[in-house]
């Protein structure tokens, strides 16, 4: 039943001279969602406004399931089945709730102005296929933005009001806090709405630079890419693998969680470093309780390059204070030292909890609890140090001055690129 | 080189099989079940595989099933025979070392009403006919004990089982699980005394998705699966003609030269064994002291001290070499072998344990290659371990 969708968005909102480049972000981001979903769509600006116009409906289409405006938090994650066939209203609903900048969506009825009788049948027609329950307060807020038409806002309100009224003896008006808003709007077409779905927020992918995301299998790192890329910055990640410590189903278990973190933040490009021979010189060179601080040193190093070379204004890691002994204040400022770029550790306040909660909300969970070992975990010692010495991690690293700058040369240059999620 | 060692996880198909196969699905595509001529053409090639297959198995056609491989064949002979025994008795007796496909519906017997024995076994992964016998009861309706075992390559004494079994109460029966032992050894089912058999088609370089059960003409099963009725009813479903044409093909195959691929199939597993013997703290698991041709002729079960299983397994991998870790449907969820275990192996081996499975495609040079990359191999990734 539905014709359109009118995009709602929050912070866009308030940007001044700027407001357009966040708009046309928007409007690519939705462009680029919708792919994935049947049906043809037009995604366009009308005074001041997203609206995507789904050119075909579905035959028999209708959307009483979402009659309460509400959709469960559970269909966020879930990437549709790909662009095949007709529309689908829950399809398309999924797909607009994973772009960031929306802070609602609002299924809306075109209809033609053919006159006042008409338009009541049409609105009491809405209301009576969208709410199964009609036993609900109600108010009718119009706007008149053709001039030429006969009523004036209020009028119209009113009488609409009349007309429901009589016709849907059980609902009541509330002009305070209705649990009914009933939009309409005269233009050259009338809008009927009054569902809002509530959307993920944030910013459009790509209003705010690109940052180096560094990606472990873990549950953090994808929790934490989100994070950031819900703030409208478009993701890059590294990820360090160690053949043959670490096996190509974990590999391919970090393709599947960038491909979860593109399904909201655009295609993902992955760098895969070869990280074995530098972390068996380090094994070999330093001892063995810092040896996860020192390589997490050299991730950092690396990542950085990289993000140096992509145009990166930032390095994104999935840290949580007090988590692991590599994430203590000391170990921390140990592994920070080493960067010139801002990393930003969105995750920083959370409990393992929430970042649980959140991985499970956006998908990642169950593929980030898939059993592979990633080279985090390999040759962990049983105590690594929780406080370590800058200054001695330093001197430790100078046992490694012969060979590293070499190998690090290499891991650099023989580093693989995978694009995820590009359509 | 690429040298694929996993043979006991599956195999590559034969080609003849592969060709027979393509010819039934575009050209000779028919329903065996439709009345028209192309319905009769497949009903043709069902036909021949039942004659092929009881030919080689000496049973009359009349006993053959065909499933959707090892883990239906094992599920129907064990849920099926207990269900329709119930009134008999409620105790089966199996074995620790089962594949999953028999240990499960065991547990989803016991958690029915049914009391299952699991018998142990030796240092070499076999059981002894003694716990068989003192576990025998007269309520006992059913006894299930793998041929050759998956994961150690183990062979169980099926015809002194059978003989037992049959001695001390003939209402009792005998399932085998001879989905490693089908296209290795000859079985003859009848005169082992085996009332129920598995088979499976990938595991013999036939396809996936299709297996085998002889149901011996005395058992009465209860089916598992509902439909149409084939299969004289107890296995409803179209049958997979294309699948069950190429499991007899590739039966056929490999029956026909059975004893020369067997002789040579013992060589290389000698040649093998002798081989990574000579690297210090190593262990071959589920060879007898009575020699190399009491175990299975393709599988070879190897401990690494110090190396773990998963970092040697993705270090031949990048050799080209694919081995196995445990048995392949349990890999992906890491966690030490019940069959090892079993068996009484040192915990600090249970985890630098391979498996190594040949087929008749595996050449003499491959052994020596993948000999050579072991001997490579391990003194470097025992000089990096877990401090």
């Amino acid at each position: 039943m539905f014709t359109a969708f009118l995009i709602k968005y929050a912070e866009i909102g308030i940007k001044g001279k700027n407001r357009y480049l966040f708009e046309d972000a928007l409007i690519h981001q939705i462009k680029y969602a919708l792919k994935k979903c049947g049906g043809r769509y037009e995604v366009h600006k009308s005074q001041g406004r997203i609206f995507v116009d789904i050119l075909e409906e579905a035959p028999g289409d209708t959307a009483s399931g979402e009659a309460c405006g509400e959709i469960p938090g559970e269909s966020l994650g879930k990437a549709p089945g790909g662009a095949y066939g007709e529309f689908d209203f829950d399809e398309t609903v999924a797909a607009l709730k994973t772009v960031f900048g929306i802070s609602g969506i609002c299924p809306v009825v075109y209809t033609e102005d053919e006159g006042f009788e008409k338009l009541c049948e049409t609105v009491i027609r809405y209301l009576g296929d969208v709410y199964p329950d009609l036993e609900q307060t109600f108010k009718v807020k119009a706007r008149r933005a053709r001039k030429d038409y006969p009523k004036d806002s209020m009028t119209l309100a009113s009488d609409l009001g009349e007309a429901i009224l009589e016709a849907y003896p059980q609902m009541r008006v509330d002009v305070h806090e209705p649990q009914i808003l009933l939009n309409i709007e005269v233009r050259e077409k009338i809008y009927i709405y009054s569902m809002t779905i509530p959307g993920p927020g944030g910013m459009p992918v790509g209003t705010n630079g690109k940052a180096m995301l560094l990606l472990s299998g873990g549950i953090d790192s994808p929790v934490a890419g989100y994070m950031i890329a819900k703030r409208g910055v478009k993701i890059d990640a590294v990820y360090f693998h160690a053949p043959p410590y670490t096996s190509e189903r974990a590999k391919q278990k970090v393709v599947d969680l960038a491909a979860a973190l593109a399904g909201f933040a655009g295609p993902v490009y992955l760098h895969v470093i070869n990280f074995t021979d530098i972390q068996l010189y380090i094994y070999e060179k330093c001892p063995h309780e810092e040896l996860t601080i020192i390589m997490r040193r050299y991730m950092m190093r690396i990542a950085e390059a990289i993000a140096g070379q992509t145009q990166c204004q930032g390095l994104v890691t999935g840290e949580s204070i007090g988590q692991v002994a590599s994430q203590t204040m000391s170990s921390l400022a140990a592994t920070n030292e080493v960067c010139r770029m801002p990393v930003y550790r969105p995750l920083i306040g959370f409990d393992k909890q929430e970042i649980v909660e959140a991985a499970q909300r956006i998908g990642t969970f169950e593929t980030s609890i898939l059993p592979y070992e990633d080279c985090c975990t390999i040759f962990v010692a049983k105590h690594p140090v929780t406080r370590p010495n800058v200054g001695i991690i330093r001197r430790h690293e100078q046992n490694l001055a012969e060979k590293i700058d070499a190998l690090v040369e290499a891991a650099l240059a023989g580093r693989e690129l995978i694009v995820v999620g590009r359509q | 080189m690429e040298v694929y060692l996993d043979n006991s996880a599956t195999t590559r198909v034969f080609p003849q099989v592969a060709e027979l196969m393509t010819k039934i699905m575009c050209t000779d595509y028919g329903n065996p079940s439709s009345l028209h001529a192309k319905g009769v053409a497949a009903e043709q090639y069902l036909r021949g595989a039942g004659q092929t297959l009881s030919r080689i198995l000496k049973v009359s056609e009349r006993e053959l099933l065909f499933t959707s491989g090892g883990t239906e064949s094992d599920n129907l002979a064990l849920a099926g025979a207990a269900l329709a025994l119930r009134r008999q008795g409620n105790h089966i007796i199996t074995t620790q070392i089962e594949h999953p496909a028999v240990l499960q519906t065991c547990a989803y017997l016991e958690a029915n009403g049914f009391r299952v024995t699991y018998l142990p076994v030796d240092g070499y992964g076999r059981i002894r006919l003694e716990d068989l016998q003192r576990a025998m009861t007269p309520d006992t309706i059913l006894v299930s004990v793998m041929h050759i075992n998956n994961e150690v390559g183990s062979v169980q004494p099926i015809a002194e089982a059978g003989a037992l079994i049959r001695r001390m109460n003939p209402r009792t029966l005998f399932h085998v699980d001879a989905v490693q032992s089908f296209g290795k050894e000859r079985i003859y089912p009848k005169r082992m005394n085996v009332d129920m058999l598995s088979a499976s088609g990938h595991k013999i370089h036939g396809p996936k998705g299709v297996g085998l059960l002889y149901v011996g003409e005395r058992v009465k099963l209860q089916p598992i699966l509902f439909g149409g009725g084939q299969q004289r009813g107890l296995r409803s479903g179209t049958e997979n003609v294309p699948g069950i044409a190429g499991l007899a093909r590739a039966a056929e195959l490999l029956y026909g030269s059975l004893d020369e691929d067997v002789e040579r199939l013992y060589g290389l597993k000698r040649q093998f064994l002798e081989g990574v013997s000579r690297i210090e703290g190593v262990r071959i698991n589920g060879v007898p002291e009575s020699g190399i041709g009491d175990s299975a002729p393709h599988v070879c079960s190897v401990s690494f001290g110090g190396v773990r299983s998963e970092v040697l397994l993705h270090a031949l991998e990048e050799k080209g070499i694919y081995v196995s870790a445990g048995s392949a449907c349990s890999a992906r969820r890491p966690q030490p072998s019940a069959a090892l275990k079993a068996m009484g192996i040192p915990g600090e081996l249970l985890s630098s344990t391979l498996r190594f499975s040949f087929s008749v495609f595996t050449t003499q040079e491959e052994i020596c290659y993948t000999l050579q990359q072991i001997y490579s191999l391990i003194p470097m990734l025992r000089r990096y371990t877990r401090r």
